[in-house]
């Protein structure tokens, strides 16, 4: 098979895929749901789902920032450029998300100003090398991205550039579990937690979905073989009737998170009473905003936003699809009127996007199931 | 942006405490270094880097592993050009671009 080479130790691959074909009961349907969208990119990628047995179903999380990003917040993002003459900065995976009236990308070929940057810093860079705009930067992600926005506010801070700002779209993964669990039409089995994510907060967030919840959670790194593990241990913990964090990443996540990222967290924001998730709706304390010290790079405070609610256009389920309720190719517009060259809906944008990743590999379906078979 | 890039620190200039310059694939750029200053770092250490920032230091069979994985999901190219693209540090003659 084209691609067994490329992985790590298939022998052992078959092994835990055995061990979670022997442990798998038989007469038990499992949803487990992979919180990040880096593993729902990997999942696709290897075909992981098919060497699974079909009673074990993988339920693809909220972890992708610009797929759980109401298409309102682009729209107040584009203003301050449009109306308010700021150039607009943001990473790649922004651009092409879809706003009411076209995506950053779009504007931009229309005249207003938009820069895509790799690192907060550089948006920084670009207001101190043009004194006489105001640089916007529109800011996504969940903790492991939030940390690099809040020490980019302490340096524009410390070198007092004034002609700098951020819209913060920071999400924190925390309470949009919480909200998962509190869904009545959401029956889970466990969790694989996030990786890069827990870099930043550690596993003890996650204790209470153990405690409260009885649901078994595995942080996990995003090789094939990661994968499977985190879901072999899952099932163990399932069929030893145990509900804990493990911790299958170790070798990247420590145990605390980063207690320097945690502290610069602390110091540059709080928490929002609530925010709007796409899919899963208004979640209390789910988002973060510039703490009044920083109110002078705060794009909210400073310009006046639209602040419009807006839905999704009427055909596309994001919603459907975030929530796991539908799997992306159920949707009525994908492939259809809805591809990753022209993007609908935001799922079909990044790479971590639930209907991209299907869209990208399910002509490769099955290559790791040959490699194992 | 989900997916980190591991990168080799060649270089920790002491005027300039907050950076380091790392090297992935031979392309060497500035990073921050604030998030990893409870570690002891130095020249020859392996991190990830998140949008211009190290977040966690790994071993060099880590980064090995990472780099693969890149490769393995098809973000190499995406993850050079984010590193190539980082505009905030300086890039003095002779650094490979």
């Amino acid at each position: 098979m084209k691609y067994v080479d490329e992985y790590r130790d298939p022998h052992l691959i078959r092994q835990v895929a055995d061990e979670i074909r022997r442990l798998a009961s038989p007469g038990r349907h499992y949803r487990i749901m992979e919180v990040c969208g880096g593993h729902t990119h990997a999942i696709y990628r290897f075909g992981l789902a098919d060497i699974l047995p079909a009673n074990i179903e993988l339920i693809h999380g909220p972890g992708c920032p610009v797929c759980v990003l109401p298409m309102g917040r682009t729209d107040d993002g584009l203003a301050v450029a449009k109306d308010g003459g700021a150039i607009f900065t943001a990473f790649g995976d922004v651009m092409r998300v879809p706003g009411t009236h076209g995506s950053p990308l779009e504007h931009k070929a229309r005249g207003t100003e938009i820069r895509m940057v790799y690192s907060p810093l550089d948006a920084l860079k670009l207001a101190r090398a043009n004194p006489d705009r105001h640089v916007m930067f529109f800011a996504i992600g969940f903790e492991t991205t939030a940390p690099s926005t809040a020490l980019t506010l302490l340096q524009a801070k410390a070198q007092g550039i004034a002609n700098f700002s951020v819209l913060s779209n920071h999400v924190t993964i925390i309470p949009a579990i919480r909200a998962i669990l509190e869904s009545p039409d959401m029956r889970l089995d466990g969790f694989v937690g996030p990786g890069h994510v827990s870099t930043v907060i550690g596993c003890r967030p996650y204790e209470f979905i153990a405690r409260n919840y009885g649901k078994p959670v595995v942080v996990s790194g995003f090789e094939p073989l990661d994968i499977l593990q985190s879901i072999l241990m899952i099932l163990r913990q399932l069929a030893d009737g145990r509900s804990e964090v493990e911790n299958q990443y170790a070798r990247v996540v420590p145990w605390e998170g980063n207690l320097t990222a945690l502290k610069v967290l602390a110091e540059v924001f709080e928490l929002r009473p609530y925010f709007e998730w796409r899919g899963l709706g208004f979640i209390s304390q789910s988002a973060l905003k510039i703490k009044d010290a920083y109110a002078q790079w705060d794009t909210e405070r400073r310009f006046s936003l639209p602040g419009i609610r807006v839905t999704d256009p009427k055909a596309a389920q994001c919603g459907e699809v975030l929530k796991g309720v539908l799997k992306p190719h159920q949707c009525k517009l994908f492939g259809r009127e809805c591809t990753p060259e022209s993007p609908v809906g935001a799922l079909m944008v990044s790479s971590e996007g639930a209907c991209a990743a299907y869209h990208h590999y399910v002509h490769r379906k099955g290559a790791v199931a040959a490699a194992v078979a | 942006m989900c997916l980190a890039i591991p990168g080799r620190l060649v270089e920790l200039p002491a005027e300039r405490p907050q950076f380091a310059i790392v090297e992935v694939a031979g392309v060497r750029r500035q990073v921050n270094i604030d998030l990893l200053s409870d570690e002891p770092l130095q020249s020859g250490d392996w991190v990830l880097i998140h949008v211009g920032f190290a977040m966690s230091k790994i071993s060099e069979a880590g980064a090995a592993e990472q780099t693969r994985l890149l490769a393995m999901l098809g973000e190499d190219a995406a993850a050079m050009e984010e590193i190539e693209g980082y505009e905030f540090g300086p890039r003095p003659e002779g650094w490979a671009s």
